[in-house]
């Protein structure tokens, strides 16, 4: 506990920078999209993360910045990748930023015509409809990426993309990885990646999967696969998991009790 | 080294061996042998010399005798001829497109004097599977003075000084890069070859891994030295085998001599090379997607905002520079960056970015007379490039425009050939350098269709990870494609100029950012083929095949050849009679146009002729 003190101490080395024209303190290593967040500035993005490594992908989230050294040079950056200094200026909405934006989100509406998500945004942007060609049997995959980050950050790795370019896709190529945990569809930002569950079953990524209920109240908990990959990742027992969060507490009371007694 | 009478240089880089020439090779052998001159004459295979076009090529020193075209049965001919009788053979020579007399020796003939050798040194004087003919030419003389006499920041100094900028893209000066890597936080730090080479039509990279691999080593472990590392690797694709075959041996050679592994010339310094091979991705040659994939992850690039000179390769400071560069660095160790600034163009003595010094290698490839692989100083104008080096236009056109830097350069019309060839003219007319890919047009080449085929290659080589570049490069084949079938409209030229723009400013990396450029700068050079297009619905160079249809003029002999070759048996006439087309079978295959004996078949477009071979004749 004293390490963690310790570390609260010691103040982190900050930088001053400027976005739209408020002026900023942020921790050194943040990114600029990082630090407009913490500063309430609103900046678009559909590939960020924050539990994941930047990716870069969906390039909403671009800038314009001018560094102090050289302030007339303006460049457009990527905000969620572009990392804070000491005197940048950064402009969120200049003409600049919102031409190229209004775009990407004319492309990306292009692509996933169906969205709700993409078109409610591209509505922010006044963007509405296009002369560019929608994708035959658009389904909502933007291609983001996350479905597979995510995955691979929990350690499963079952959700990859496949073939390259304009055919790029994602998919679950080797069934018996995928646990069915859901961490691809939750944190899909399109929702593109459709599940159900239905009769103690749940079905994703063309497999059907068996719910495991908690003992006590009933409640699915996850699938049975899910349940070892968690219990093998923390190194606890597998029994902890077999119960509901009600469940826990109530033995937990109990428990107690018998301590007491 | 025994001394020989003669030496029978015979090409063996891949554009003769497919041609046969190591048949060559093993007949020459023969007939040495039949004719007893083994102990007077010897057969070398050497890299590729660079004309492809002409092969299989052999050249036979010390007279620097050309022929060209050779087949096995033309062999006993040329040894009784010239090696026994002292007699070259004239009809074997190159002749000049459009002239009778017949150049015997290499050195005049255009495609070859025209050339400056830096990176192609050695090119078809030695066998690169012989590391002792690369040393007897001073091969590794160069690493040797480095470790003996110079210390590290000498030799970045020194490459500093000569201005090197990198030759695979980017054109970033290799002594900053170098130096920047030197000074980056982190051990173990790397160098690494780009070998990836994947622009159609360009083979430099694979030229010199093929020709003179010990060149690229040399310049390596020169790198690392002054760098301080101890690990390379080299990136190349698997589509190369013989080039992967050759710097294996190299390898091993350089192993077996102790220029390469532990205590290198005594000393001290430690330096190897590993391949790693590529499975052919375009896109894999762009240094973060190659360093993903030589690490063993999907090929995708990141952005570049942490240099990969401070962490790349494994997150350590990484030297990546192309095979071209890297075969530079030798040279100018040897000659000095004096030497090397007195070639090319600007001033460098500020930054190195005020000019582009040394050679260039280029790959002349389309409508051009000499196809194949040259070495010219930077500051050479296109046109000498096209009409003196290349030979000029093939069949007497005229010529059009000239894609440089790959499949994302832009296009250079017939206005801008006198601009001088390097980094920032080629940018400033909407192309760039790249990694010197030369694609030369005529008049038969159609503007919007080029572009569209290469917005087809990157579309099928984008890795597909940022939106702009996938989602752009689909909407550009959406209108292009419009506007060639016919059913174009103005506003369609602005929507592919917005997304070009908002490509080349938002996109992920350098490809993405490039892809628009064969779009963009047919736009910008040839506006009025696309306003025709859309608005005439004519195809002036009569390729887009909505737009055109075939027909028989009175001309007609009534051979029946055309009718005959018809694969949909849309002719219809007799022996001696005109031929009608039927319009409506008739798929534009354009078979009838190239049999016609007596050029009878005349493209339509927009209600008129538009393209006549019979034209181009006459001018001739």
């Amino acid at each position: 506990m004293t390490e963690v003190n310790a570390t609260r101490e010691t103040k982190p080395e900050t930088v001053q920078l400027t976005i739209d024209g408020i002026s900023i303190e942020a921790e050194k290593g943040k990114t600029v999209l990082e630090a407009a967040r913490e500063n309430d500035i609103k900046i678009p993005t559909l590939c960020y993360h924050p539990g994941l490594e930047p990716f870069g992908a969906c390039r909403l989230c671009i800038v314009e910045v001018a560094k102090s050294s050289r302030p007339g040079r303006k460049r457009l950056v990527t905000s969620c990748l572009y990392p804070v200094e000491n005197g940048l200026v950064v402009d969120t909405q200049s003409n600049v930023v919102l031409k190229h934006r209004k775009i990407v989100l004319k492309l990306l509406l292009a692509r996933v015509p169906e969205s709700d998500v993409i078109r409610r945004l591209a509505d922010e942007y006044g963007v509405h409809e296009s002369r560019y060609v929608e994708r035959e049997d658009a389904d909502n995959c933007i291609m983001c990426g996350t479905c597979v980050r995510v995955c691979k950050a929990i350690g499963v790795n079952a959700v990859t993309t496949l073939s390259h370019g304009l055919d790029k896709y994602v998919d679950v190529p080797k069934k018996d990885v995928c646990i069915g945990c859901l961490t691809c569809a939750l944190n899909c930002p399109t929702n593109a990646i459709p599940f159900e569950e239905t009769d103690g079953k749940r079905r994703i990524w063309g497999q059907e999967f068996n719910l495991v209920l908690c003992w006590s109240t009933g409640e699915p908990i996850g699938t049975p696969e899910q349940i070892e990959h968690i219990a093998k990742h923390s190194g606890l027992q597998l029994d902890s998991f077999l119960k509901s969060a009600k469940a826990r507490l109530k033995e937990k009371a109990a428990e107690s009790v018998g301590a007491k007694l | 080294m025994k001394p020989y009478r003669a030496n029978v240089m015979v090409c063996a880089g891949t554009g003769c061996v497919s041609n046969h020439s190591l048949d060559i090779k093993k007949a020459f052998e023969e007939e040495i042998k039949k004719r007893n001159l083994e102990d007077e004459v010897q057969v070398v295979t050497t890299g590729c010399n660079g004309f492809c076009g002409a092969g299989p090529i052999a050249v036979i020193q010390p007279d620097g005798i050309f022929y060209q075209f050779l087949k096995t049965k033309d062999i006993p001919y040329l040894v009784e001829e010239h090696l026994l009788k002292g007699r070259p053979v004239k009809k074997l020579m190159y002749v000049p497109p459009e002239e009778e007399v017949p150049i015997p020796k290499m050195n005049d003939i255009n495609f070859f004097s025209g050339q400056m050798l830096v990176a192609l040194r050695n090119r078809g004087m030695i066998d690169p599977e012989n590391i002792d003919d690369y040393i007897a030419r001073d091969g590794y003389r160069a690493l040797a003075k480095v470790l003996t006499t110079m210390t590290p920041d000498e030799v970045i100094e020194e490459i500093k000084a000569s201005a090197l900028r990198g030759r695979g893209g980017g054109g970033f000066p290799a002594g900053i890069k170098w130096e920047t890597c030197k000074k980056a936080e982190g051990e173990p730090k790397y160098v690494i070859c780009n070998a990836d080479e994947g622009d159609p039509g360009a083979f430099m990279d694979r030229s010199i891994i093929e020709g003179d691999p010990h060149s690229v080593l040399e310049g390596m472990a020169i790198g690392a030295y002054a760098i301080g590392v101890s690990q390379g690797y080299i990136y190349v694709r698997m589509e190369y085998p013989l080039a992967i075959e050759r710097f294996k041996i190299a390898l091993k050679q350089a192993r077996e001599y102790g220029l390469l592994g532990k205590n290198i010339l005594d000393t001290g310094f430690d330096f190897d090379v590993d391949i790693r091979r590529g499975a052919g991705a375009f896109v894999c040659g762009e240094s973060t997607a190659l360093m993903a994939s030589v690490e063993g992850r999907i090929g995708e690039p990141r952005a570049k905002y942490i240099h990969t000179v401070e962490h790349g390769l494994w997150n350590r400071p990484t030297c990546l520079n192309n095979v071209e560069t890297w075969a530079n660095v030798p040279v100018i160790i040897l000659r000095g960056a004096e030497w090397f600034t007195s070639i090319g163009t600007g001033d460098v003595s500020e930054n190195p970015w005020g000019g582009s010094k040394g050679t260039k290698v280029f790959s002349l490839a389309g409508k051009i007379n000499n196809t194949g692989l040259v070495e010219v100083p930077m500051g050479i104008t296109l046109r000498k490039l096209v009409y003196e080096v290349g030979g000029g236009i093939p069949k007497g056109r005229k010529f059009k425009a000239v894609q440089t830097g790959g499949p994302s350069g832009g296009f250079i019309p017939e206005e801008l050939l006198d601009l001088q060839v390097d980094f920032e003219q080629l940018t400033e007319a909407g192309s760039m350098m790249g990694s010197g890919g030369m694609v030369v047009m005529d008049e038969s080449n159609c503007m919007v269709n080029m572009a569209l085929y290469f917005i087809k290659f990157l579309i099928g080589e984008s890795c597909g990870k940022c939106v702009p570049c996938r989602e752009g490069l689909r909407q550009l084949d959406y209108f292009l494609e419009k506007i060639i079938q016919g059913k174009g409209v103005m506003e369609d030229l602005d929507e592919i100029e917005s997304i070009s723009e908002t490509m080349m400013t938002a996109c992920l990396c350098a490809l993405g950012k490039s892809a628009p450029n064969p779009v963009a700068s047919t736009l910008r050079h040839f506006r009025d083929e696309y306003i025709t297009h859309i608005e005439q619905k004519k195809c002036p160079a009569g390729v887009c095949k909505a737009l055109i249809s075939y027909e028989i003029n009175e001309s007609c002999i009534g051979c029946l050849l055309c009718l005959k070759q018809c694969p949909e048996n849309a002719i219809s006439g007799e022996s001696k009679k005109l031929h009608i087309i039927d319009q409506d079978k008739c798929t534009k295959c354009g078979v009838c146009f190239s049999v016609c004996p007596v050029d009878s078949v005349d493209i339509i477009s927009g209600g008129e002729m538009v393209y006549h071979h019979k034209a181009s004749k006459v001018e001739k």
